[in-house]
């Protein structure tokens, strides 16, 4: 490997070290070098979302982020979505709400989907779907991921309340 | 007579040794019926090579050449189709 | 077998339900792997060398500096792929598409491949095979290629279904001709006669996953091939006849796939991937880029279409005439032919007449699309017959409804219909509130219908029951949609025992009977088939062992809702067995308890659809917002109707993509300009409103629960539909797709300065 850079970071919340040359994609290191192959490779230019990730909480196209990139910061990728074995809300309202056939842009929109809903915890049907429309899905006309989303961004809204109201 | 048949041959379909578009048949099965058209006009085997699908009574059939042809049924070659 | 595939009338107790996927989890968290997502140890990036142009002579191909850089395991070209098709003129386009003998035949078409130890050595190796092309003339358009003075590409190609035969070569491969009547008594007949030509421009299936694999040969022949593909077993029989490999000797496992919709269905890289294991004897990792999936795999055919249709004032199709020209890319395929098939098929037209004309270009070879070459004609016949009903004064549906197909009308390549969907399709269509929903200024609304055979095929399935009762379904169609959910909800019915007890996946080419792919939407009709016919075959044993644990004549065994039962003189006194306690018995009983069906699925009906579609045209920029749609559509029995909606939503947006933005774009070079997601421009989330579904159940009655293809149907309205709306918007009629916002301003300026 030529120009080979060791690099560490943070992955979904735990240290990691990888080397990887200066040129290869964050997403590239991601998938051969740290082993999380939930970050999908669509078409290697940013136009499509299959490769998001949290950059420092940013959501990113890891295929436009350089490896060595991500050194000292804290990247987020689909693994690191659910919380001690259980899944994400996201995750189940996906499945429930049948919102993934082939399942190659799911992780992408998951994390695309819980960067909205940190950000936004109440986004009306039109915000939701800007906030999506940087990844491309081919199976399903977006109909049912928008349907998990709201469903989604509801039972959290419902929790946060419940929780509120438990102090 | 049990198991005589008229077989219409789609348009697309010309048997240079043939008959035309419409042929008699013996037969009681697709794979009976398919081997009396290839003993009787040789350039038969070309179209089978190209691909053919047989509509029995509307329903098309591509593979399963043991299906049994109730007499009287309507019995049509068209080309074999594939999806995507 | 002795299993009878008619449909049977009854309630179901699992099937219909919304289950969960068993898959779902895998694919939520990032588990599931696809065609990338498999290594082997030792194994080499494999990187295929493209021509640049879009005809040439390959004069030499000189690899020897990219086999000495250090980490170049092997480089392959076509002489390391000898043709042993034996005279398969099929089979030897494959091969040959996979990899240039001689010529270069369309920009993309793969010349050489190299396997190295990384990413950037492989990268470098395939800066260092020199080629040397001379470049010839090319012609990628139909029409063009179509002229006496356009380049012929193939010298074998004369003209079938021409008489008498051409005596010179030419790019037309084919006429086909079908339909029946006469034609000029029927338009002698008519009072309004409409005559129109469109052109549908090349799209690609789109699929987010590029074609993956990992390939690694053995010396004595043995291989492995994990592979994103939509039919594992018509793999390993071509890939095996390609490189002359035994059947069984080549295990072929199907990743999770990531899109295929009949862009999956043919080899491109894996006989270069097993090329290149063979020759470094290591696995070979092919990936393709975005870029190479657009340029060097199968898009779908452009067209050019000419309709003719006359009509009687009181909406009486007394004539129809279309005219058809398809081309398939660089090698000859059937796709007008098949366009012949499908163009007038959702109507009773006492004369008609369909000519195909099937071309070769310079551009990739056509694969199939989602329903292959039925939207493009649906959109050249569906938007004449608005135009028809505009004509006479008559509503659109109206006239669609005047003419509809049913059983026993005459379809246009010949046989009689038995019962068909498309009349109830436009009732529901009619009587939608869709159509009652009120249309803002620059909104209109446009109807169209399509139609698709669905396909049965060969199909394998196992049923195995575990010792506390729970189910393996093993299957062999790949799942590209969710289908694991509905196999194990058929199996479920079948058995009586609720859908969690029972699990399916698909087996590799080593452990089932061949399966054919998933594709002509059989997947559910074919597998589901074939699961009805091993659980019953598996009641069949489980009645057996209680007739066993009883020590009563197996004659006297009943199953009913899980259990068997005993009835008879003097059973009344045993208790039922239910399968759990049948099965834990098993190993003194006589063994593992197990089903098993091979069938030809055949007969699985024909899906019809209509769909509604809103439109806001913007006149000032020529943009087109789907503002609302609707798809009605005859799926004979939805298994899982989460699955059966996903179906017609996602076909409908992939011909929503078609009719308004998608197309490939050749320059005078002959090669394409636009092999991205970022110029190639799919719908996005924001392009689009939910997208409304009604099931329509009319019983396939070739199919146990009457169950139709649905994967295909929906994307053939669309084009029409949308054109259809927009024309109703801005008084426009497009007959160029995709109807993007340069063409819609520029008919509208047209339109303005003319009127």
């Amino acid at each position: 490997m030529s120009n080979a850079t060791l690099v560490s970071t943070t992955v979904n919340g735990d240290p990691v070290q990888f080397a990887c040359p200066t040129d290869e994609s964050l997403m590239t290191a991601l998938r051969n070098r740290v082993g999380l192959t939930g970050v999908k490779e669509g078409c290697g230019t940013g136009d499509c979302g299959a490769c998001s990730v949290t950059l420092d909480g940013s959501l990113v196209c890891s295929c436009l982020v350089l490896g060595v990139e991500a050194e000292g910061r804290e990247v987020t990728t689909v693994e690191g979505l659910s919380e001690g074995g259980e899944l994400h809300v996201l995750q189940q309202k996906f499945i429930d709400h049948a919102a993934l056939q082939c399942g190659i842009c799911t992780p992408g929109f998951l994390v695309a989907a819980k960067s909205l809903l940190d950000r936004n915890p109440n986004p009306d049907e039109t915000e939701i779907r800007y906030a999506l429309a940087g990844n491309l899905c081919r199976c399903t006309g977006y109909d049912k991921i928008v349907h998990a989303v709201q469903a989604a961004a509801k039972e959290i809204r419902g929790k946060d309340k419940r929780s509120k109201k438990r102090r | 007579m049990n198991g005589t048949m008229q077989v219409s041959l789609s348009s697309t379909f010309q048997l240079t040794d043939g008959p035309g578009s419409t042929v008699e048949v013996q037969a009681e099965t697709i794979a009976e019926m398919m081997a009396s058209l290839t003993d009787r006009y040789p350039s038969f085997q070309q179209l089978l090579d190209r691909g053919v699908a047989v509509s029995i009574d509307g329903q098309i059939f591509r593979d399963d050449w043991t299906q049994p042809i109730p007499s009287g049924a309507e019995v049509f070659l068209i080309p074999r189709i594939e999806g995507g | 077998m002795g299993h009878d595939q008619k449909y049977v009338d009854k309630k179901y107790e699992v099937v219909g339900e919304r289950f969960n996927r068993p898959d779902g989890i895998d694919k939520v968290t990032g588990k599931a792997r696809y065609g990338a997502d498999a290594s082997a140890p030792g194994q080499l990036v494999g990187r295929v060398l493209r021509s640049p142009h879009a005809h040439a002579q390959i004069l030499k191909i000189n690899t020897a500096k990219a086999e000495k850089l250090p980490g170049v395991k092997s480089v392959v070209t076509f002489e390391d792929m000898p043709d042993l098709t034996g005279g398969d003129q099929g089979l030897a386009d494959i091969l040959e598409n996979c990899m240039a003998r001689g010529r270069a035949l369309y920009d993309g078409h793969a010349v050489a491949a190299v396997a190295a130890v990384d990413e950037q050595t492989a990268a470098q190796a395939l800066k260092l095979i020199d080629v040397k092309y001379k470049k010839l003339p090319h012609v990628t358009d139909v029409d063009e290629a179509m002229l006496e003075s356009a380049p012929v590409i193939h010298d074998r190609i004369i003209t079938r279904g021409v008489e008498p035969a051409p005596t010179k070569p030419s790019n037309i491969s084919a006429r086909t001709q079908m339909g029946y009547g006469d034609v000029d008594a029927g338009f002698a007949e008519a009072d309004v006669i409409i005559e129109k030509t469109y052109k549908t421009e090349q799209t690609h299936q789109g699929y987010i996953e590029p074609h993956a694999c990992l390939a690694s040969v053995n010396p004595d022949g043995s291989a492995e091939l994990w592979v994103t593909t939509q039919g594992h077993f018509v793999f390993r029989n071509v890939c095996a006849s390609l490189l002359g490999l035994d059947i069984a000797k080549l295990k072929v496992t199907s990743s999770e796939i990531g899109g295929g919709f009949g862009g999956k269905t043919h080899v491109w890289g894996e006989p270069v991937a097993l090329a290149l294991s063979r020759k470094a004897n290591r696995p070979v990792k092919l990936v393709m880029g975005r870029d190479e999936v657009f340029r060097g795999t199968g898009p779908t055919s452009s067209t050019s279409i000419d309709v003719k249709m006359g009509a009687k004032k009181d909406g009486t199709i007394t004539a129809a005439v279309a005219e058809l020209r398809y081309q398939g890319g660089a090698f000859p395929g059937n796709w007008a032919m098949l366009a012949c098939m499908t163009a007038f098929a959702c109507y009773d037209i006492k004369n008609n007449k369909s000519i195909g004309w099937d071309v070769v270009v310079n551009r990739p070879k056509v694969a199939a699309y989602r329903a292959p070459s039925a939207p493009m004609a649906a959109f050249a016949v569906e938007s004449t017959i608005d135009v028809l009903a505009k004509a006479i004064g008559m509503k659109p549906i109206d006239v669609r409804l005047k003419n509809v197909a049913r059983e026993g009308t005459i379809a246009p390549y010949g046989p009689t219909y038995g019962p068909i969907g498309i009349e109830h399709t436009l009732k529901a269509v009619k009587d939608h509130p869709h159509m009652r929903a009120k249309l803002k200024k620059n909104q209109g609304r446009g109807v169209a219908c399509g139609f698709w055979f669905n396909i049965g095929g060969q199909t394998c399935t196992d049923l195995n029951i575990g010792v506390d009762g729970t189910v393996n379904l093993t299957l062999g169609t790949v799942d590209v949609g969710g289908s694991r959910s509905s196999m194990a909800m058929i199996a479920a019915e079948e058995l009586g025992i609720p859908y969690e007890q029972v699990r399916a996946n698909i087996a590799d080419t080593t452990s089932l009977g061949h399966n054919d792919m998933t594709e002509g939407s059989r997947g559910t009709f074919s597998s589901g088939m074939a699961t009805v016919f091993a659980a019953r075959d598996a009641i069949g044993v489980l009645k057996e062992r209680a007739a066993k644990m009883w020590g009563v004549p197996v004659d006297d065994v009943v199953w009913e809702n899980g259990q068997a039962v005993a009835t008879g003189e003097g059973h009344g006194n045993l208790p039922p067995l239910s399968l759990k306690e049948i099965a834990a018995k098993s190993g003194r009983t006589g063994g593992p308890i197990a089903g098993h069906n091979e069938v030809v699925a055949d007969g699985a009906g024909m899906g019809f659809a209509s769909h509604i579609c809103d439109v806001e045209v913007d006149p000032e920029t020529g943009r087109s917002t789907i503002v609302r749609y609707t798809v009605v559509q005859d799926a004979g029995k939805a298994i899982n109707p989460d699955y059966v909606e996903g179906q017609f939503q996602g076909g409908a947006t992939q011909g929503i993509g078609w009719a308004l933005n998608e197309e490939y774009i050749y320059g005078d070079d002959g090669r394409l300009q636009n092999p991205g997601f970022l110029d190639y421009r799919i719908p996005v989330c924001s392009d689009l409103p939910f997208i409304d579904t009604k099931i329509l159940e009319v019983p396939n009655p070739l199919h146990p629960y009457g169950v139709r293809g649905v994967g295909e149907t929906s994307i053939v309205p669309p084009l029409a539909a949308v054109g259809n709306a927009i024309a109703n918007a801005a008084g426009v009629r497009m007959t160029h797709a995709p109807m993007s916002p340069p063409r819609v301003l520029a008919a509208i300026d047209e339109r303005d300065n003319a009127g």
